[in-house]
């Protein structure tokens, strides 16, 4: 029983990384390499701002969130929206993409490494016990966990009842009919990859609450949320937040159960079956 | 044969051989660099092979690499040596058959996603055998020098260059062509795109656990976070894009400076091969999508089109 809500709580914040990789990869169609990256950035900020000024990460996710919003919206921009252009087909943006992203996520790696040292960063926020159903959990998992349900909330409120999110929904299925309708896929791409890198770096916040972080961890946490990704579905939220899960307790079994070693071994596994026997995702359709 | 294909042969054949006589010199450095650049030369032409037509883009080399050296760490003490690299040769193209047929029957991204993880995932469980059954590295030690290292290396770039010849001429590299350029054009023209994409990946994979079995013994000491640096894959793929993936030759092309670079950057800014690593690396695709051969090609198709004019 423990083991099961250990692994919802990681999953659920799983859930919010996802999600923000989701919406870069399922809307603007970009393969993001370097969304760990945001993560461990998102996850050193809340370190900084706690240790050197003692603001909560739960405040800090206000300060995390537009900052990071402004920084992927300025990669966008920047860097990705000449692949876009240059691109012949939905493969080739998906290629160059990847390239690019990866070595992106290099160059931050990188530039983490120059500013903050090879060190691990671990800070104790609100490591007090908290009773459940018998059971002691760490309250700052409690916390996180909250935070990422509140967070996943908002944005699948957001996505399925405001014009906006209607917009942004119609790029995913189909970039070339919404461009008939009237929406203006180039910028609402752009917002949409600002913000899954805004989501996804509030994800980072959250996680350097419980778990600790250095600067090359990204690469682990990209993988984990690709493989999340795919087992949902590509541009389905709901099937991102159920994969998470599922993924988090699947995690946190083979870790208490065999080995803390092995947690990517696990998510590989899962991923294998994924991909044998449903690669169109959980809730997926069989393309026809 | 044409009298063209066998003048690129002998021209092949009399490069390696002047490459053959560089341990003659006697220095040190430059046969430690010649390893490398080798070494490198070898992993990132194997790589070309199948992502140069089909654009599919494999990260898995630090994992098949890996399990080459873990092949002669755990086999050294029970095989002679040179039973070892045909062994991991063998053992790495049946994990990349594994590998390919999980994913390549599936759109390029799960190929993408599953080989940027694979080292990653190979490690964990190396590590937790080792961990289970109590010993943590292991030792290989042998006579063999540099040089002996080497001249195998040479040996098997030798066979790759063929390898990539005869593919190149064969059925299969054609339909990998067609795929690479259209995969729907290809399935309807009759390709089995699997069964091709899933063959030809068999090619890196093997050759990059050869390559991992014989450095091995440069290393003496064999743990997995030496064995699986992710780094190997990464500096693989920009070599052979900085040469350009689409001639035999051209990853080799890209090997020779940039080895050398990074040999500079490596003594010179240790602190900082990582965001230098991924500086060139976006260079490259921004700047040389084609890496040096479309550059060459493009100079010869502008000098081409000037002659016309005159």
């Amino acid at each position: 029983m423990d083991i099961i809500i250990t692994g919802l709580l990681l999953g659920g914040t799983y859930a919010l990384i996802a999600t923000g990789l989701n919406l870069q990869y399922g809307v603007a169609r970009i393969m993001n390499l370097a969304n760990g990256e945001m993560l461990v950035v998102g996850g050193f900020t809340a370190f900084a701002l706690y240790t050197g000024a003692g603001i909560s990460p739960v405040l800090t996710l206000f300060i995390v969130a537009p900052i990071a919003y402004a920084l992927n919206w300025a990669i966008y921009r920047v860097m990705l929206r000449p692949l876009v252009k240059r691109a012949k087909s939905r493969g080739m943006l998906e290629q160059e993409s990847i390239l690019t992203t990866f070595g992106l996520s290099f160059t931050m790696v990188g530039l983490m490494l120059w500013i903050f040292g090879g060190s691990y960063f671990k800070y104790s926020f609100l490591a007090r016990p908290f009773v459940l159903f018998g059971d002691n959990y760490g309250l700052n998992r409690i916390v996180a966990f909250l935070c990422a349900v509140i967070i996943c909330g908002v944005l699948y409120l957001w996505l399925n009842h405001s014009r906006a999110g209607m917009a942004i929904r119609a790029v995913a299925v189909s970039p070339e009919s919404a461009r008939l309708v009237g929406i203006d896929v180039p910028k609402l791409s752009a917002h949409a990859f600002a913000i899954g890198g805004a989501v996804t770096a509030m994800g980072g916040a959250v996680i350097s609450t419980f778990l600790t972080l250095d600067a090359s961890t990204g690469v682990i946490f990209t993988m984990k949320a690709l493989i999340i990704v795919i087992m949902g579905g590509v541009g389905d939220i709901r099937g991102t937040i159920i994969a998470a899960l599922i993924l988090g307790v699947g995690e946190t079994l083979v870790a208490s159960l065999i080995n803390p070693g092995l947690t990517l071994a696990a998510a590989y596994g899962m991923f294998i079956l994924i991909l044998l026997f449903r690669p169109q995702g959980l809730f997926g359709r069989k393309p026809t | 044969m044409t009298t063209r294909d066998w003048k690129n042969l002998v021209l092949g054949a009399v490069l390696l051989g002047i490459a053959a006589l560089l341990p003659l010199t006697g220095d040190a450095y430059a046969i430690a660099l010649g390893v490398n650049i080798a070494m490198y030369g070898v992993l990132a032409t194997s790589w070309a092979l199948f992502s140069g037509p089909t654009h599919y883009i494999s990260l898995a080399t630090a994992a098949f690499f890996g399990v080459g050296t873990y092949v002669t760490a755990s086999g050294i003490d029970v095989l002679p040596y040179w039973a070892l690299p045909p062994l991991a040769g063998i053992i790495g193209g049946i994990l990349a058959g594994i590998v390919g047929l999980a994913t390549l029957r599936l759109s390029g991204v799960y190929f993408v996603i599953f080989t940027l993880g694979l080292a990653e995932m190979i490690r964990q469980i190396v590590t937790w055998r080792q961990n289970a059954t109590g010993h943590k590295g292991s030792y290989v030690l042998t006579d063999l020098t540099e040089n002996h290292i080497y001249w195998q290396l040479l040996g098997v770039a030798a066979l790759v260059y063929l390898a990539g010849w005869a593919i190149g001429r064969s059925r299969l590299g054609f339909a990998l062509r067609i795929i690479g350029d259209d995969e729907q054009v290809a399935s309807h023209l009759g390709i089995n795109t699997a069964v091709s994409k899933v063959a030809l990946f068999i090619v890196p994979g093997a050759v990059a656990a050869i390559v991992g079995a014989m450095i091995a013994p440069r290393y003496i000491y064999i743990e997995p976070s030496t064995a699986f640096t992710p780094m190997l894959s990464f500096q693989v793929v920009i070599m052979a894009m900085l040469g350009g993936t689409g001639r035999l030759w051209g990853p080799i092309v890209g090997v020779i400076p940039f080895t050398l670079l990074w040999e500079v950057i490596s003594v010179s800014f240790p602190n900082q091969t990582t965001l230098l690593l991924g500086l060139c690396f976006l260079l490259i695709v921004y700047l040389l999508p084609n890496g040096f051969v479309g550059l060459f090609q493009k100079i010869h198709a502008r000098a081409l089109s000037k002659e016309a004019y005159q």
